[in-house]
């Protein structure tokens, strides 16, 4: 398996990550999958949803909300979700899968991130190092939801 | 009476390939339990091991959320559309590495 993207979308989701840091950022990922590989030809920033307490804990509760807030948590609004999914379809695009950020972690899954997943979707998370984005990944779920499996990330 | 069941697809590699499948219910939760009794590899991706809804798959029925409807009790009726779409969330915290 294996995921490559235009280099300035490459480029444009590494910089959101800076951006926001030391939140977390997310945005889906638009594109043509073919087989073993996806094309992508768009990274769509979106609003993390976790800067909103009230509304996200509405829509996906999370345990603890002393510990857990945007800046290690995120959400992406379903209005937004459905939107940008209406509008690839428009253009003849798929929703390949999507991205977030961990500020000051390694860009590696964590376990809130494998209970959250599908197969099939790439995950793509990048480390944000003191504002600087450090590393990108790209992970998709086993069929039997145990692991997350590292495909390969290439801007071509 | 039959309704339709679209097929996210990322789930489709577990539903025969189909994009959207017919079944005979008259409520969502039905609907559910029909579609994962014919497609078990479904199941585990839609329910938790408690037989549940997982916390991050929300059902609409035509674009009502059915939370906001009598959740698994909503009633669905001949031509009705139910969408699974999974909330798209995650974080570090804890992270495997960390942790
Ligand atoms: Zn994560």
């Amino acid at each position: 398996m294996a995921i490559n993207f235009k280099p300035d979308e490459l480029e444009k989701l590494l910089a959101h990550g800076a951006r926001d840091y030391p939140s977390e950022c997310c945005g889906v990922l638009l594109g043509r999958a073919d087989g073993e590989s996806k094309e992508v030809a768009e990274a769509v920033p979106l609003r993390n949803l976790r800067h909103d307490p009230t509304r996200a804990q509405e829509l996906l509760p999370v345990d603890d909300p002393s510990r857990e807030s945007e800046k290690n948590r995120f959400l992406i609004d379903p209005e937004d979700q459905l939107q940008v999914e209406k509008d690839s379809r428009a253009r003849g695009l798929e929703v390949l899968g999507y991205y977030h950020s961990h500020p000051d972690h390694p860009a590696r899954p964590s376990n809130y991130d494998r209970e959250h997943a599908w197969p099939w979707y790439s995950y793509v998370i990048m480390s944000v190092e003191r504002g600087e984005a450090k590393e990108v990944t790209s992970w998709v779920l086993s069929k039997d939801r145990l692991r997350f499996e590292q495909e390969d990330l290439k801007a071509l | 009476m039959a309704v339709k069941v679209v097929i996210p697809t990322p789930l489709r590699q577990f539903a025969g390939k189909k994009d959207s499948v017919e079944i005979d219910a008259s409520t969502v939760g039905e609907a559910l339990a029909g579609l994962t009794s014919q497609f078990g590899d479904l199941r585990k991706h839609l329910f938790n091991e408690e037989g549940k809804l997982r916390s991050f798959v929300n059902v609409y029925v035509n674009d009502e959320d059915i939370r906001f409807l009598q959740k698994d009790q909503t009633p669905v009726h001949e031509s009705d559309v139910i969408s699974i779409v999974p909330s798209i969330a995650g974080g570090s915290l804890i992270c495997c590495i960390c942790s």
